[in-house]
């Protein structure tokens, strides 16, 4: 499980899962879990697409995911999110049956991509992962504040002058970014429960934003690394253990808020708009 | 003729069955789609037919028909989700997500499982995208009554279940039991998504769930309408796909045809498109004045439907 071989599974694993749990707070913030299942689901079309005219995976992938984003925004302008997202992942998705249709190799490799094939990782990989890993990071740091105040209250943020069709669309970027590192090395399965499950359990212990993101960047990398440990030890698919742990961590998140020890502290995120008496609760 | 309708495609069988089986199951997910989108939950419509995924698999596993595993799982799916949260918008995103992750770690595990203990390397992709060609007409009383449930389940609560769309606060006012008339739309919603997702492929479930009843609602406002256009809508569009991809294969020179997945996908797409243009020309904006309850807003305050 440690020898030399393996050591690019678990550098590789850890970047994306803590990339993957910062990114996957304002994921859970913003409501975008959708956006955050269509984005790696549908950027498998683009990975099957560049094997067809022989280009390369990660092309193919950060073509699609990027796209996606950009559909996902321009559609949302005019309608409710979550079907301009619908409609988003059903035109990848239907590009993709197109392009598995015109080649008879690629089928073995859909599982690969949708599941991801973390104990294959080669050094290779890992260098993009990494540098596509570092932008997403940077540009959460860049956008923090703005970010911040446009998923919790965007009246506030529209009010400062923030402009949140502009955030939206530069979360979605951040978003296909992410799955551009994510899916060659995790899968499109893997990075969607890394984004939802740690950042929502961390959530429910937490509501101070910088802790919350970074117990939800340690949750997931937990999650990650056991889920290969256990996979490795039970010759089992790592998919099966990362939904599984994920789902787990956030159940006993819920439960320790409900009856862990500083519930009276466990209060929501309160922005209090000076027209809404009402505090704004930011986390399901 | 001809140069409209490839030869061979008014006798052929399979086109018979995918025209009969696309078109019903397209009018039910339409009644169904409406409410979905209306209520905003268009992500726990497209995640139930990965959910069922799981399902399948599992059924594949101990030997029971699909179906049974897909209508099972989805169900048990809808039952966690509404425990969890799926009520307040942020919580039921995070419900849904949470189900969706959970499950397509044991859909992984029992496609591993089914793929070593039965080799089958196929059978990923034959559950993962379905094909509306390689139906058999055996299914179709199936479907045909399975979609009587799910159909059957909205008209009891059919009023209710509008009135709690609109206004969840009006329809508790007005002594209506909220979560079970919205428990009962999960069911038929999940009973509808496994139904299609079996017969035509997860893409198309959502494709025609969707699609058309969104297209509909930006033409018209009243839901008796809009559910009406959006099942003439949908047949439309799976009808016209099929055709599409039918006639595709004559194209190419003894080539392959384009898959109908594709198809459809593209005319819904394309329907959308002209719909939201249209909607342009008849006043139907997306954001309704100040009082006026939206339908497609959910009568839901600004910060939870710009995040649906």
């Amino acid at each position: 499980m440690f020898a030399p071989s393996m050591v690019t599974t678990w550098e590789a694993s850890a970047v994306v899962a803590v990339v993957a749990g910062v990114v996957g707070f304002f994921t859970v913030l913003r409501g975008s879990a959708f956006a955050a299942h269509a984005l790696p689901n549908g950027a498998f079309a683009g990975a099957a697409g560049a094997s067809l005219i022989g280009a390369s995976e990660l092309v193919g992938l950060g073509v699609f995911a990027l796209g996606g984003a950009l559909t996902i925004a321009a559609l949302g302008r005019r309608a409710r999110n979550d079907v301009a997202t619908a409609l988003t992942i059903v035109v990848m998705l239907g590009l993709g049956d197109l392009f598995l249709s015109r080649t008879t190799e690629y089928a073995q490799e859909i599982y690969a991509l949708l599941f991801g094939e973390v104990l294959g990782v080669s050094g290779a990989e890992v260098v993009p992962t990494l540098c596509i890993a570092a932008v997403c990071l940077g540009a959460v740091l860049v956008l923090y504040r703005p970010l911040l105040l446009s998923s919790v209250a965007p009246e506030v943020a529209e009010a400062r002058g923030i402009r949140t069709g502009r955030m939206d669309l530069a979360f979605l970027v951040v978003l296909a970014l992410t799955t551009t590192a994510a899916v060659p090395v995790v899968g499109s399965l893997l990075i969607f429960s890394l984004l939802i499950g740690p950042p929502a359990a961390a959530g429910a212990v937490t509501r101070r934003p910088p802790v919350a993101m970074a117990l939800s960047a340690v949750i997931a990398l937990v999650t990650v690394w056991s889920a290969i440990a256990l996979a490795f030890a039970a010759d089992l698919p790592v998919g099966f253990f990362v939904g599984t742990i994920s789902a787990v961590v956030y159940a006993l998140g819920r439960v320790w808020a409900t009856w862990g020890p500083g519930r009276a502290e466990t209060r929501p995120v309160t922005v209090r708009p000076p027209y809404d008496p009402e505090p704004v609760d930011t986390f399901g | 003729m001809s140069w409209l309708i490839a030869p061979g495609f008014s006798t052929s069988a399979p086109v018979h069955v995918a025209l009969v089986v696309g078109g019903v199951v397209a009018v039910i997910t339409a009644l169904v789609g409406v409410f979905t989108v209306v209520r905003g939950q268009s992500f726990a419509g497209h995640a139930l037919s990965d959910i069922g995924t799981a399902g399948g698999s599992g059924a594949v596993l101990v030997g029971v028909p699909t179906l049974l595993g897909y209508v099972t799982m989805n169900l048990a799916a809808v039952g966690v989700m509404e425990v969890i949260g799926i009520r307040r918008p942020r919580g039921r995103d995070v419900a849904t997500g949470i189900v969706l992750g959970a499950s397509l770690g044991l859909a992984s595990l029992f496609l591993y499982l089914d793929t070593t203990s039965t080799n089958a390397s196929g059978a990923t992709v034959n559950v993962l995208f379905g094909s509306i060609f390689t139906i058999s007409g055996g299914t179709i009383p199936v479907v045909a009554g399975l979609g009587l449930v799910s159909v059957a389940l909205i008209a009891v609560v059919y009023r209710p279940l509008l009135l709690s769309s609109v206004s969840d606060d009006l329809a508790r006012a007005k002594g209506v039991a909220v979560r079970r008339v919205g428990l009962a739309f999960l069911a038929s919603l999940a009973i509808a998504v496994s139904l299609s997702a079996i017969t035509i492929g997860a893409i198309l479930s959502t494709a025609l769930l969707i699609g058309p009843a969104a297209a509909a609602l930006k033409l018209t406002r009243r839901t008796g309408t809009a559910i009406g256009l959006a099942a003439v809508l949908g047949m439309a569009a799976t009808w016209l796909g099929i055709l599409l991809a039918y006639d595709s294969a004559s194209w190419s020179n003894g080539g392959q045809g384009w898959p109908a997945s594709f198809c459809i996908v593209l005319v819904v797409f394309v329907v959308y498109l002209v719909a939201a243009w249209a909607s342009r020309f008849t006043g139907r904006r997306r954001d309704p004045a100040p009082g006026v309850p939206d339908p497609v807003a959910g009568g839901r305050t600004p910060v939870a439907a710009g995040n649906g």
